[in-house]
């Protein structure tokens, strides 16, 4: 099936002034007949359950923390793009646009991410007015950094708290709306299924995660806004619970899966030090503003201490490969470099799965507390993990799953291919095509919950009639016996490994053979690999307990069930993608000096997958893409 | 760094099966744990084993395991969080442990904070607060451009110092009151330093602190516990703050 995007057309810059005005409205009193349910609560979620309550609609919102200022949109830190031109050094709405497009290598639609840059003004003004406290200077106005794929400063930050900031003030505006009683919030939720009665959203079946019990919630539309699932690789930057079994329960309802391919390996991260270990911690790539990335030139200097090492002698391989972007390259480009130069034997640190970070000139040149006053916390955040003094000695880092620029496919209107499924932030795929450029995410997160959603949905509603379906139909009661079926199930297993085992055996394929760098026999291996892991978990996992009070090993479980089946298709999507892009490298397309090479003749389309069952596989529709603003260009940071 | 001698320690930790349940400590051990394990991958490790020998896990909160989402909650030795200066009990590493040491855990213990189970806690009392005026209320779209209002730095900067609460309720565990008075004078203090947030200053003060006595918080009594648990070090001058807007609220 070819799909359709449904994007407007004529000139870009007016592309979505006039889909607003073309978009039907839903009269204020009839809003409130509506309700619309909202899963996940990060800054996507909470943004747009707190703008569709404030509009009128009734709004169920869940989630499975305790509380929806938990979300790990909180963890981002460096900041948020936006085309202010506050510094008046050539910023606009079309650069904003044009850096976007070059850095997803191409992959994106042009007119969801003009859409992104238009509104990404509004936002800032949005959080401002909620008392998101950005940096400033002394003259009271906002203060902006640099950040990777951009030669503007245009990126607006509170320390290193930029997304906690602003995670804060969207559930500060969704406690208000729950004050208000627009919003009814369900925390402690975890959506383990879709209901679609004929060929239409129409609610979902959620556990309570304290109870156990298996609840129906109807409603108009429903919309996820679940977040990435790049802890298929188990270790990631990615909260615990982060996971794809909403996007998952979805997709096996019908809804496309766009891209899976397309995951970010974030430069910046702090290394591995174990096996025990259960997470990876980022730390913001602005760290790339003033740190020098480099590795020793040879091999016998590597168990040296840093400064032992002659300047001569040390490669700062990003400055001398890419001269005019230096350490603020992509993020894909950074990452990969790092793994060449430590599969090239130069790796720092334990395992050899290091580069260094070096703060020294810039410490020499602005001191040390201005270093401190602009990255302290992720010095403090160091210190704690590696018992290393970033500001003696050079902080080692390692690249780490991240973000996941694929996700359900939707339309412009950010609806999927079932009616009245929407997907908002990154649980859909909308703009970042092959890779997102730092600062981006929680763009795109409040963009889609502030500016996108609110009037993209009502374009939907008008045409369904209020409360049609009902928590009592025959779909919700069936949705409620495949749960209980599937827990029933898990328990009953009884076998000899944990969940986690079984998560980090995944982790380890996915991660060496789908990784940075993949190639057609790792991916080949994968396919063949993950369905064995997926059948000995079903048949020899051990869960405890019961499905009737708060269990973390069965809602880990069930995580991971659907982890070892999506695994699979995103091996699939890469080994049909034969080319590289962003976040996606395989090793047979590249340039001779080792530069993605992405074949636009061929793969110049969205991939998206439709489920078939676990032992079929499944079908592959497109979406052509089309550049008619953007020209189509090989990326170039040099 | 990958090198490691191991340790072995005694956990004695409280386990409580549900919020009827008088619940109880229980002893375990440790076993194989390196400096740079985490507190909580210490805590994964002993649950892995239990796991294998069909016993019940340790339940506990936590999400991101660095340091920022404020959902695990745990005292440790009698202290929030463990008690390492700016920390939260995920960022805690067992090189601040030594082999052979006792590890006391307990769940968050307050009024307003009810046991879910064994070291989970309720902690919805705190969204109660924040939404009884937590907020500026600013309607989707229709606000100034962000440069019309100017915020000199030190202003921002403060705010950003009461802003920076992670909302895990140590100050709560931690002050013998069980007041939650370090939380809400953040949310205000943020609030009214901010000129955004000046308009409603009056009615946000006297709303949260409404919200929190009715919720079971206690008052406070100048222990300074709260800031020495804080995770993320926020200043116990945000409640002095927050009085003064309650004094001047009653004027207003």
């Amino acid at each position: 099936m070819i799909l359709d995007g449904k994007c407007p057309t004529g000139p870009i810059e007016k592309s979505w002034d006039k889909h607003c005005f073309d978009l039907k409205l839903v009269n204020p009193s009839n809003k409130r007949k509506y309700n619309i349910i909202m899963v996940g609560t990060g800054l996507a979620g909470g943004a747009a359950a707190a703008s569709l309550g404030e509009l009128g609609y009734n709004v169920q919102a869940f989630c499975y923390q305790d509380s929806p200022r938990r979300a790990h949109s909180i963890a981002a830190q460096g900041g948020i793009n936006a085309a202010k031109n506050y510094p008046s050094d050539g910023d606009s709405i079309l650069r904003l646009m044009y850096d976007t497009i070059k850095g997803g290598d191409f992959r994106a639609r042009e007119a969801d991410v003009w859409r992104l840059s238009q509104v990404s003004n509004n936002i800032i003004d949005q959080c401002v007015a909620q008392g998101v406290p950005f940096a400033r200077d002394y003259a009271g106005y906002l203060d902006n950094r640099s950040f990777g794929g951009a030669q503007v400063s245009r990126t607006f930050y509170s320390r290193g708290l930029t997304g906690q900031q602003l995670l804060l003030g969207a559930y500060s505006a969704l406690s208000r709306q729950i004050k208000a009683g627009t919003v009814q919030m369900y925390t402690r939720r975890e959506m383990l299924d879709l209901v679609v009665v004929d060929g239409v959203a129409r609610g979902i079946t959620v556990r309570n995660l304290i109870t156990g019990e298996i609840e129906s919630h109807a409603a108009d539309a429903v919309c996820l806004a679940t977040g990435g699932y790049v802890n298929v690789f188990y270790l990631s930057t990615n909260a615990k619970g982060c996971s794809v079994t909403a996007n998952w329960k979805a997709a096996k309802k019908g809804a496309f899966f766009a891209n899976p391919c397309y995951t970010q390996i974030h430069p910046t991260c702090i290394p591995q030090a174990g096996e025990y270990q259960s997470k990876l911690t980022l730390m913001s790539e602005s760290l790339r503003n003033d740190g020098r990335i480099w590795v020793p030139k040879k091999k016998e200097d590597i168990g040296k201490l840093p400064a032992q090492i002659a300047e001569a002698d040390r490669d700062y391989y990003l400055e001398r490969k890419y001269p005019s972007y230096g350490n603020l390259a992509p993020r894909d480009i950074a990452s990969r470099s790092a793994k060449e130069a430590c599969d090239a034997g130069l790796g720092v640190g334990p395992g050899g799965r290091g580069v260094y970070l070096d703060f020294a000139d810039s410490i020499k040149r602005l001191s040390e507390d201005t270093i401190r006053e602009r990255y302290g916390n992720l010095f403090e955040m160091y210190e704690k993990i590696t018992d290393e003094n970033g500001y003696k000695r050079p902080m080692r880092i390692y690249p780490a799953p991240h973000y996941c620029m694929g996700g359900l496919w939707v339309d412009y209107n950010l609806m999927s291919n079932i009616p009245g499924l929407f997907v908002l932030g990154e649980a859909n795929f909308s703009v970042h095509g092959a890779n997102r450029l730092g600062a981006s995410a929680l763009m795109q997160g409040l963009s889609d919950g502030y500016f996108v959603i609110p009037y993209t949905i009502g374009g939907y509603l008008v045409t369904v009639k209020p409360g049609a379906v009902k928590a009592d139909h025959a779909e919700f009661k069936k949705s409620v016996e495949d749960v209980n079926a599937s827990t029933k199930k898990l328990l009953s297993i009884k076998g000899k490994r944990t969940v986690t085992e079984f998560h980090r055996e995944l982790g380890k394929v996915m991660w060496n053979d789908v990784g940075m760098a993949r190639s057609k026999e790792s991916l080949t291996d994968a396919i063949k690999k993950i369905p064995k892991i997926r059948e000995e978990f079903w048949n020899n996992v051990k869960v405890g307990g019961t499905g009737a009070e708060l269990n973390q090993q069965l809602e880990n479980a069930g995580r991971v069930a659907d982890f070892l089946e999506f695994g699979e298709l995103l091996a699939r999507d890469a080994l049909h993608r034969e080319e590289s892009c962003g976040g996606h490298f395989r090793v047979e397309h590249q340039l001779p000096d080792g530069e993605a090479m992405r074949n636009d003749a061929d793969f110049s389309y969205v991939g998206a997958w439709e489920f078939k069952g676990n032992d079929k596989e499944p079908e592959l529709h497109k979406e052509p893409l089309k550049f008619e603003t953007i020209h189509l260009a090989v990326r170039s940071y040099k | 760094m990958s090198d490691h001698k191991t340790m072995t320690l005694t956990l004695i930790v409280w386990r409580q099966k549900g919020p009827s349940d008088p619940g109880k400590f229980e002893t375990y051990a440790a076993k194989n744990i390196t400096e740079h394990h985490s507190f909580l991958e210490m805590l994964d490790c002993v649950n892995e084993d239990m796991i294998l020998e069909g016993k019940e896990p340790i339940v506990f909160d936590h999400d991101c395991r660095e340091g920022i989402c404020g959902m695990c909650s745990q005292v440790v030795n009698g202290l929030p969080h463990g008690g390492q200066d700016r920390t939260t009990v995920c960022q805690l590493h067992m090189r601040k442990f030594k082999d052979g040491d006792t590890i006391y855990i307990e769940p968050w213990r307050a009024r307003a904070f009810p046991i879910i189970k064994d070291l989970v806690v309720d902690r919805a009392a705190l969204d109660t607060i924040i939404q009884a005026g937590g907020y500026t209320s600013c309607h989707t779209g229709g606000v100034p451009d962000a440069n019309s209002i100017l915020i000199p730095k030190p202003i921002a900067e403060e705010a950003t110092d009461a802003a920076e609460c992670i909302g895990c309720g140590a100050c709560v565990a931690g002050c013998p009151n069980g007041a939650a008075m370090l939380f809400t004078g953040a949310k205000v203090s943020q609030l009214a330093i901010l000129p955004q947030g000046k308009a409603e200053a009056a009615a946000r003060v006297t709303a949260m602190t409404t919200a929190m006595t009715e919720c079971g918080f206690g008052n406070c009594t100048n222990h300074y516990e709260c800031q020495a648990s804080c995770p993320k070090g926020i200043n116990v001058k945000f409640i002095a703050r927050m009085n003064r807007e309650f004094l001047k609220a009653q004027f207003a």
